[in-house]
């Protein structure tokens, strides 16, 4: 009796189990299937502009409504150096957070610091763009845009980037928000994978004599590149793709320009103010290519990341 | 016990106490750590014998809450002085834990990074560094052909060795084996206790183990511990042929523990 009991039991719980495998597995692939679809309809959507504009649209900076008139190379350009900004500042203050909250802080400070970091993240990205347009851009514009127009503005090379009239608003002060929009992020999880690496590695380097910097450097950033990279991904597709903060800051103008200083769009930003006032099929239809070509970008950067990661593995000597 | 005549002091703890916060987790430790001898610290898990280890090259400042009191002499200058260089001490001082740890990256660079710390080599001098501590750790017909290749590679026994090779490749004076061989097979323990009877020509170990036999193969001198108190230390033989101190022998014979 028993054992027929059990057969009983065996039974029920290998249909539940095949349930909930089958459950999974639908998971999975519905998120593929959902991909595909908004894949196939953004192209679908911009086809319209495809035909009418060619590559042609990817290098060409008019934008023009009145005249049917459309290109999609400043809120490229835009996005890409406003994303490339929020970097190059977010990661080293990223990487020094996390330094401090793993290595360097007293235990009392940790949580709290901690915390405030991640209500940082929690922030909605409206009262960044508020914030950035109420009070960051009236400083920037009085304190920071003078001395960067005649200190850096006049350097051979980089000095044209930094030129131009002080207004506040801008690439560069779109890039700023950004980076402190991504910040969180990038440090939460570089805290995280910090915190996961086993102490006696750390205690080995240590034990070798190095200090918290070269442990930091050369032992605790090469074994947790994976998630460290992952976190800069998290960061830059958020960069990549912030509509809100953005907008309020870079000033949405289509116009090309090689100063930082100057106004400029973005492809998220773009897409926010014009869709509500786009008339025309082909109007609709170059927004839509907009949104095609930022998915797209999103692509090729995570791919990127993946062959970086894949050659820093061939450099380490996994695959011989 | 006339220990100290038998070989020179290398390490001598004076009046030793220890802190975790509030715990005393070592109470008033006084033992001479002979040079080029080893040393084996025995005990029941939690008696202390591996933070009195990490005492000596000041492990536990990495921690904020940890502490310890009295005087630490290496080669009779006190190591707990805060005003002693701890990188320069733990060039002095290698160390090895109970779970290989390589770093990721390659085996010549495993091995070329504590170097790298403290002295500026030629590729040339780099190279017969490498070679030597390889050879030093007996790991060197296994890895020649791949220098290049990942630390994490090797087996388990190998990168143990290759942590050894780390550690002696610094020229130290002392190394420490915190259990280095609990986390291997018979055949790579075998292997590293043969090294540590060639490495103890130049180096003083001083090596934590919970496997009685293998202290009783491979030490001088051993110190059994019980709840943060030194009980016995003397030599090797004596301390597992005739303990002064039944708490000893109850450990050893197995009684309790």
């Amino acid at each position: 009796m028993t054992t027929a009991l059990r057969e009983a039991d065996h039974k029920k719980h290998s249909l539940l189990d095949s349930l909930f495998r089958n459950l999974t597995r639908a998971a999975a692939f519905g998120v593929l299937l959902l991909l595909a679809a908004i894949i196939v309809s953004l192209i679908m959507g911009s086809m319209p502009a495809i035909h009418a504009f060619g590559f042609g649209f990817l290098s060409s900076p008019d934008w023009d409504p009145v005249n049917n008139k459309f290109g999609a190379l400043v809120p490229i350009a835009g996005t890409l150096a406003t994303s490339a900004i929020a970097l190059i500042i977010a990661i080293p203050v990223s990487f020094g957070i996390a330094i401090f909250l793993t290595e360097l802080s007293p235990g009392f400070l940790r949580r709290p610091l901690g915390v405030a970091i991640e209500l940082l993240a929690g922030i909605p990205s409206i009262i960044y763009g508020m914030w950035g347009l109420f009070v960051f851009v009236p400083m920037f514009a009085d304190n920071v845009e003078p001395w960067l127009n005649s200190h850096i503005g006049v350097l051979p090379l980089i000095g044209p980037f930094f030129s131009g009239p002080p207004m506040g608003i801008g690439v560069l002060t779109a890039g700023i928000i950004l980076a402190v929009m991504v910040i969180p992020f990038i440090a939460s999880v570089m805290r995280d994978v910090f915190e996961v690496v086993p102490p006696l590695l750390k205690e080995s380097a240590y034990g070798l004599g190095s200090t918290t910097w070269e442990v930091m450097w050369k032992i605790v950033l090469p074994f947790t590149k994976i998630g460290v990279v992952g976190g800069i991904m998290l960061g830059l597709g958020r960069a990549l793709g912030e509509t809100m903060a953005v907008t309020f800051v870079i000033g949405n103008s289509h116009e090309l320009s090689q100063s930082l200083l100057m106004p400029g769009n973005s492809i998220a930003s773009a897409l926010a103010n014009e869709f509500t006032e786009a008339y025309g099929e082909l109007y609709t239809s170059a927004l839509i290519e907009l949104g095609l070509i930022l998915f797209f970008i999103t692509f090729v950067v995570l791919s990127l990341a993946r062959y970086m990661l894949y050659k820093l593995g061939l450099q380490e000597g996994k695959a011989s | 016990m006339n220990l100290e005549n038998t070989a020179k002091p290398k390490i001598v703890a004076k009046d030793l106490n220890f802190y975790y916060g509030n715990d005393r987790a070592l109470k008033d430790i006084n033992l001479s750590i002979s040079e080029k001898m080893v040393t084996a610290f025995i005990g029941p898990s939690g008696c202390g014998k591996s933070t009195l280890l990490r005492t000596f090259n000041r492990m536990y400042q990495l921690y904020p809450k940890q502490k310890a009191t009295g005087q630490i002499l290496l080669d009779g200058e006190n190591i707990l002085d805060k005003s002693r260089d701890l990188n320069m001490l733990r060039a002095k001082i290698g160390m090895v834990f109970q779970k290989p740890t390589p770093f990721p990256m390659s085996i010549y660079d495993n091995i070329a990074f504590g170097v790298k710390l403290y002295e500026n080599l030629s590729k040339n001098d780099m190279d017969e560094r490498v070679e030597w501590a390889l050879r030093k750790a007996a790991l060197w017909t296994e890895a020649r052909d791949k220098l290049k290749h990942s630390g994490t590679s090797l087996s388990g026994g190998q990168q143990q060795r290759l942590c050894i090779a780390r550690a002696i490749a610094v020229k130290p004076q002392v190394l420490l084996l915190d259990e280095p061989t609990s986390a291997l097979d018979p055949i790579s323990t075998a292997h590293i206790e043969k090294l540590i009877d060639e490495l103890k020509e130049d180096f003083t170990i001083v090596i934590v183990t919970h496997n009685m036999q293998q202290a009783a193969r491979v030490s001088d001198f051993t110190a059994y511990m019980y709840l943060g108190d030194l009980i016995e230390f003397g030599d090797t033989s004596t301390v597992f042929t005739n303990p002064k101190r039944k708490e000893t022998e109850d450990y050893i014979t197995g009684r309790f523990g």
